[in-house]
């Protein structure tokens, strides 16, 4: 990406200002994610985006706010980039009341549903069918708001995934289907779990139009989500977008694996390269940037401390909420 | 239940499923209705028949064979404001919804703090006789009351179909509702206007000192049977219809077995792990007054349901069994007591010609 580039796909300034923000942000949450864990004080498993958030960004900027995201157990990336809180975040993950779902729901199960992020799940492929009824009960409604499912290659491989596309397109329900591809579950590469590498022409059998960006510029899936949005809006059927991306540290936890024997560093190399955190900045004046970074260095200063200086639950909390209504 | 009334009138069990659902479809227009064949001619055994017609393919319509995926729609919806009934022919067919059931129905209102309610019907039918076998005719509901965050109802006759469908639609947590092919047959007093049988709330069926009889859903009205068996042996049985397994009237059930200081309890399913298995333990831990209490289950038998008849009858209590079983715990001692077969028959089983 370039300057030339971004103005080719009508990027405006205070768009590649907002995209980077978020970017940066979520980047930067996750770094001091990272660095908090050893210590202890993060009680809750951790899967890292960092390297593939071009993705969430991606997508996110072209959604309005009562627009439905969902979300995956590596979902801090889809939390942050639709608006949700980044003090809700960190309270959430060190266990403590304050958290997004009060310490009970920890890093897989992020929730914030008043910036209509779904919940996310610890089983993969789970919430898949949970953002279509989003989008079902959206078409009964008649109005035009649209539900993305965020979900990993893995997850195409489990049955519900082909139930949902079935049945997304036959409703013609406002469904905007979005893999992260980054090409392992857990450690099992795709080459020992996909007969044939065709996802896109699989999914359009199921006459859902297809779209794979294969090398996470944040600026094409932009374009690419903002088009498939709008026919979304327009009643003309889901649609669905293989975002290829690559996951720089360990499956879960904070720290690199390229030593564990299952990839190699140099499949990571072309993604470093390729980062979109330091190549859209790259398109600002560097006092913006700095002005920017500053900005989110505070807003995690102040998460990591509403974090650390807010109370854990009360031992009554165990019981509430079992149940609605009571 | 209660004495006929005004506006009441005698209603098959199906009819009441069916006059519930319509009545809570026209008060909420979020209610909506759906699964393999609801919008077909056979209708679910009539239990959504002329809904599609009232209320049109929106809100009624049959789905793909995806159980897993529309269960998870479902839940969706649900927390999108929606309150979907979802029909399933057959309980067995439950397993191929268990992860979206266990896994995101019954935890997202704790996971997420209360961020999101589930307000979901989970209709299922438990089949029997005619051939029905080893995957048509399972009762599974102490697997659902396993899990925190579910509730299950059984209901065992017209009334309370009627009451506790309306009940569960409005409830704002999933709920799964079991019911029984043979029990589609039988009549009840119901009113015609909507009403409401809260979860939580056993009923005293037959008052009786000698013995606490407890049966789940079809059970209980083999249990009723049973009851009028032993009455010609002088034994007056008390018969508890518990309606809701999740949440349990436990104390019903205590304070009738401490005095009785008998409690048979008669599931429609296995009893290994089951409900009855539940029941018992709870009366044994909440009993208080150091009354020791003679306990016994009875359930399917410790196999798989087979089909053929002579083989069937076996892997179920029925009301000789029950009154045979109540009566040597009513009488130890004395003589053995067997009823006459043919006067223990039920009607509704009678009915029943198959084949679904």
């Amino acid at each position: 990406m370039n300057e030339s580039l971004a103005k080719s796909v009508e990027i405006e300034r205070h768009d590649i200002e907002r995209i980077y923000r978020s970017l940066r942000q979520i980047r930067r949450a996750e770094e001091e994610i990272a660095r908090v864990y050893p210590s202890d004080k993060i009680k809750s498993p951790v899967h890292l985006s960092i390297g593939q958030e071009s993705v969430a960004v991606g997508v996110c900027d072209v959604l309005r706010p009562d627009d439905v995201v969902s979300p995956t157990y590596r979902g801090h990336a889809a939390y942050l980039a639709k608006g949700a809180p980044m003090r809700g975040l960190f309270a959430e993950l060190y266990g403590k009341a304050t958290g997004v779902a009060g310490g009970k729901g920890g890093s897989m199960h992020l929730i914030d549903m008043t910036h209509n992020v779904t919940g996310a799940s610890a089983v993969v492929g789970t919430t898949i069918p949970i953002a279509v009824g989003f989008a079902l009960t959206f078409k009964r409604m008649h109005n035009d708001r649209v539900a993305v499912a965020f979900f990993g290659d893995g997850a195409t491989e489990e049955g519900v995934f082909a139930e949902c596309l079935n049945f997304a397109s036959l409703h013609k329900l406002p469904i905007l289907f979005v893999c992260e591809n980054n090409f392992y579950a857990i450690h099992t590469p795709i080459t020992r779990r996909w007969a044939t590498q065709r996802l896109c022409e699989r999914i359009e059998t199921y006459g859902i139009p297809a779209h794979c960006i294969e090398d996470g510029d944040v600026f094409k899936l932009r374009e690419t989500a903002g088009g498939a949005i709008a026919r979304l809006r327009r009643g003309e059927g889901p649609e669905f977008i293989e975002c290829r991306s690559y996951r720089w540290l360990e499956h879960v936890g904070p720290n690199e694996d390229f030593d564990a024997g299952y990839r190699a560093r140099s499949e990571q190399e072309p993604w470093l390269r390729n980062d979109q955190v330091v190549r859209v900045g790259a398109l600002l004046p560097p006092d913006r940037r700095a002005a920017i970074d500053l900005e989110i260095e505070q807003e995690i200063e102040d998460a990591v401390a509403f974090a650390e200086s807010s109370p854990f639950p009360e031992a009554s909390a165990l019981l509430t909420n079992v149940f609605a209504g009571q | 239940m209660s004495s006929p009334g005004n506006n009441q009138r005698l209603l098959a069990y199906v009819d009441a499923l069916r006059e519930g659902l319509a009545q809570e479809m026209q008060r909420d227009p979020r209610v909506f209705v759906f699964g393999l064949d609801v919008d077909d001619h056979k209708a679910i055994q009539g239990s959504t028949r002329g809904l599609v017609e009232a209320f049109g393919p929106e809100r009624v319509f049959g789905t793909p064979l995806s159980e897993d995926a529309m269960t998870g729609v479902a839940i969706g919806a649900a927390m999108a404001g929606m309150r979907p009934v979802h029909v399933h022919i057959r309980m067995d067919f439950l397993m191929l919804c268990m992860n979206q059931l266990i896994n995101i129905a019954a935890k997202s209102r704790y996971m997420y703090d209360g961020q999101v309610k589930v307000p979901l019907v989970v209709r299922s039918m438990i089949g029997k006789s005619w051939g029905q076998g080893a995957q048509h005719s399972q009762g599974l509901h102490a697997m659902f009351m396993h899990v925190p965050g579910l509730k299950v109802v059984a209901p065992s006759n017209a009334f309370d179909a009627k009451g506790c469908l309306i009940h569960a639609i409005r409830d704002d947590n999933p709920v799964i509702f079991v019911e029984h092919r043979l029990l589609y047959f039988t009549d009840a007093y119901v009113p015609e206007e909507p009403f409401e049988v809260a979860f939580g709330k056993a009923r005293i069926c037959t008052r009786g000192d000698d013995i606490t009889i407890v049966g789940i859903s079809n059970m209980l009205v083999e249990s009723l049977r049973a009851h009028e068996l032993l009455l010609e042996t002088g034994i007056h049985a008390e018969v508890i219809d518990p309606i809701s397994l999740v949440p349990l009237d436990i104390d019903t059930i205590v304070q009738s077995a401490q005095r009785t200081r008998r409690l048979l309890v008669v599931d429609n399913a296995w009893t290994n792990c089951g409900a009855s298995a539940e029941i018992v333990a709870r009366v044994v831990e909440h009993a208080s007054n150091g009354t020791p209490i003679q306990i016994k289950r009875m359930g399917y038998a410790p196999t798989t349901c087979p089909t053929t008849p002579v083989l069937e009858r076996e892997f179920y209590p029925d009301p000789v069994k029950i009154a045979e079983t109540a009566y040597a715990m009513a009488r130890p001692g004395a003589a053995g007591w067997k009823p006459v077969a043919e006067a223990a028959e039920l009607a509704y089983q009678a009915k029943f010609r198959g084949p679904f």
